[in-house]
């Protein structure tokens, strides 16, 4: 089957992958050979935006919502108080947020599966307070206690993941006993005192306080990206020309890194209105970038995501199950550790209320407002950000307004709720469009 | 015109397996042959899946032997069926609904370049696969959840053409499926014996097996209840092995006037 490059522009990105049923401009007489049921989608702007028609009909939202809501949140908390989108409080946001979203990637990994994972709050406190006391008290270089931290984390995920995946226990029970036990343990690992300060100037200290103070740094990294995106893109769609299979055309590459290239710029110039490149974010970043890579382009996330499509068809295709399982509760404690690390460096101290109230639940509900699924096998790292985003954005926003914590809670309950409204209405749509 | 080979490239001697209490297989004898269309019939619980499951090694067999290509071997896993080229389409499918046609097909065995998934030649690949097969699918870079059930079992079979197995076994793969691809499907499987491959059909449908089989094999109640030229046997004879009907002269006789009279 030959298909040239007008009628199959197959959005490689979009995880539900292109697709315009009835087009009859673009099945053109020359691509007679094709079905004319194929996907398609004209080229360029037009075919955007024809595809964007489409997936709003057949309720093929992605990230649309989270990013409208993002858009009004900025809009209305910067109507109420002209401070909210200042490059303080927005660098203060993007800091503040990496604890959270880091716990929140974690999640992602286990909301894949279509599992839960309960745990992530004790465990980011059990690690904090484990690092606070073998640097502090136990007097370790702090590199060692960060990584003995987060080597506890993996392994505490893992036996999780050991309950869940050999002995079948539901891993909602099991986590939940996680949630309950990593808390007794980090209470009784904090001893009488009950907290631990942190040098503020130490590794675990410096991981929220350190800025790049160089503008070029910003603007550097920005470079960087912008440009290992485009390589990356330029020479894929070359390979795929060359193989024959549908590529994109070099405007959409340049169109995209165009936008990649306002976002990253806008962002560089801001932090440089403030104290810098946060170095707690270009950590975060980098995560996302890892995972994503991890999740989409190797054979181990493409066994995650077979996972959460269908347990059945995964162990046919001889996949390990039992290992895989076990291996994503250990990247969520994982990354529950690295957060509980950097929620520890916020506040400069290891404390008995680290890693509870209500950070599991926004790690949790950051994951889905991003639109992760939770029935497992949709979802992308990415959504932890935005999600994150959202809900750290509404807390700064309030506390702005000097409005109280219940009210607060309120509110982020009302978002995940409509996250939640939003995804079930748009899946009964994609039901009735045929492609649920 | 189907060269059969002297050696079975998978025989079955004996073959018993048990579930608990029931005894789900008991001393089954099978022979399939290179470039073979070997349909395996039975009624409902005679034990076709679970043979079918023996040998794509999911169930490992109690009693008996497996022989492939004449040598003994052990099929305790999946993964040892795949390895010794064996291909199993199941009755349901098995493919992952989130995934699109490219990444079902290679699943379990993607192809890497660096250690990277290697998108662009699984895609390649996937197409050629597609197009050698005459199987039409909107697009291979839509996930399986957007397509049709018959497009679903032309991937499923697609699927296991990939590792170019020496058996493939196909569970029922007309079930589901209309008149038209009900017939591209039995195109498929002729196409798969051309190119010299042993195949085993599952199938209740009489029609499909007369049209491709070269042989049947009759399940009843977990034992062989005999194995048939498809050419030489009247489709009586297939249907009343498999509803126990005992295999002798004068009950296929009674078989044959009582179809003459209802007549």
């Amino acid at each position: 089957m030959s298909v040239d490059k007008t009628s199959a522009n197959l959005d490689k990105s979009a995880p539900h992958g292109g697709g315009a049923a009835e087009n009859p401009e673009a099945a053109v007489p020359s691509a007679a050979a094709v079905d004319p049921r194929l996907l398609v989608r004209q080229e360029g702007i037009f075919g955007y935006w024809d595809e964007f028609k489409r997936k709003m009909k057949a309720g093929e939202l992605g990230s649309l919502p989270v990013v409208v809501g993002l858009a009004a949140i900025c809009v209305i908390f910067q109507m109420l108080n002209s401070n909210f989108l200042s490059a303080q409080n927005i660098s203060d946001i993007t800091v503040t947020m990496v604890g959270t979203g880091m716990i929140s990637v974690g999640i992602v990994f286990v909301l894949l599966l279509g599992e839960i994972d309960l745990s992530v709050g004790s465990v980011s406190g059990a690690a904090s307070a484990l690092a606070a006391v073998l640097a502090v008290n136990q007097g370790w270089p702090e590199w060692a206690a960060v990584l003995v931290a987060v080597a506890a984390g993996l392994a505490i995920g893992a036996a999780h993941g050991f309950f869940f995946a050999v002995l079948g226990a539901p891993a909602f029970a099991v986590t939940l006993a996680g949630l309950l036990f990593w808390l007794g343990f980090m209470l009784k690992v904090l001893g009488a005192n009950g907290t631990i300060n942190l040098d503020s100037d130490g590794l675990i200290g410096q991981l929220t306080t350190y800025f790049f103070a160089d503008v070029a740094a910003a603007y550097g990294l920005a470079v960087v990206v912008v440009a290992l995106f485009f390589v990356s893109s330029f020479l894929g769609n070359r390979r795929r020309e060359a193989a024959g299979v549908p590529s994109r055309p070099l405007s959409d590459t340049v169109l995209r890194t165009a936008l990649l290239a306002v976002v990253s710029f806008a962002a560089a110039y801001m932090y440089n209105q403030y104290k810098g490149l946060p170095l707690a974010t270009v950590i975060f970043l980098a995560f996302l970038v890892g995972t994503d890579f991890l999740l989409r382009r190797t054979s181990y996330g493409r066994k995650i995501f077979a996972l959460g499509g269908s347990v059945e068809a995964s162990r046919r295709a001889g996949i390990n199950v039992t290992a895989v399982r076990i291996s994503v509760f250990g990247i969520a404690g994982g990354f529950a550790a690295i957060g509980g690390l950097f929620l520890a460096s916020k506040i400069a101290s290891a404390n008995q209320s680290a890693g509870t109230g209500d950070l599991l639940m926004n790690a949790i509900a950051a994951a889905v407002i991003g639109g992760t699924s939770l029935f497992g096998g949709r979802g992308r790292t990415w959504n932890a950000l935005l999600g994150v985003l959202v809900i750290v954005s509404i807390q700064y926003g309030l506390q702005l307004e000097s409005i109280a914590e219940p009210v607060k809670y309120m509110i982020t309950a009302a978002v995940l709720l409509t996250t939640v409204v939003i995804d079930s209405v748009t899946r009964k749509t994609q039901k009735t469009a045929g492609r649920a | 015109m189907v060269h059969v080979s002297a050696t079975p490239v998978l025989a079955l001697r004996g073959v018993s397996k048990r579930f608990g209490a029931v005894q789900a297989l008991t001393d089954v004898e099978l022979e399939v042959h290179a470039g073979e269309v070997v349909a395996l019939v039975g009624d409902n619980g005679a034990g076709k899946s679970t043979l079918v499951k023996t040998i794509a090694g999911v169930h490992p067999i109690d009693e008996g032997a497996i022989e492939w290509g004449g040598k003994p071997v052990s099929i305790s896993r999946p993964h040892d069926a795949q390895a010794l080229g064996i291909a199993t389409v199941y009755q349901d499918l098995a493919l992952c609904d989130n995934i699109d046609v490219v990444g079902n097909l290679f699943l379990g065995r993607e192809l890497k370049r660096f250690g990277v998934l290697d998108e662009v030649e699984m895609e390649r690949r996937a197409r050629e696969l597609l197009t050698t097969l005459s199987i039409r699918i909107p697009s291979v870079r839509i996930p399986i959840a957007s397509l049709s059930g018959g497009q679903r079992q032309t991937v499923a079979i697609a699927r296991s053409m990939l590792g170019d197995p020496k058996l493939v076994i196909l569970d029922e793969p007309t079930a589901a499926l209309g008149v038209e691809q009900t017939a591209q499907v039995l195109d498929l499987v002729e196409r798969l014996r051309e190119r010299g491959h042993a195949v085993i059909l599952i199938s209740h449908n009489m029609a499909d097996v007369k049209a491709v089989a070269d042989k049947v094999a009759v399940l009843r109640l977990g034992r062989n209840n005999g194995v048939f030229e498809v050419k030489t046997t009247s489709q009586e004879d297939i249907i009343s092995a498999i509803t126990g009907a005992t295999d002798n002269a004068v009950t296929r006789r009674a078989a044959r006037t009582n179809g003459e009279v209802s007549k």
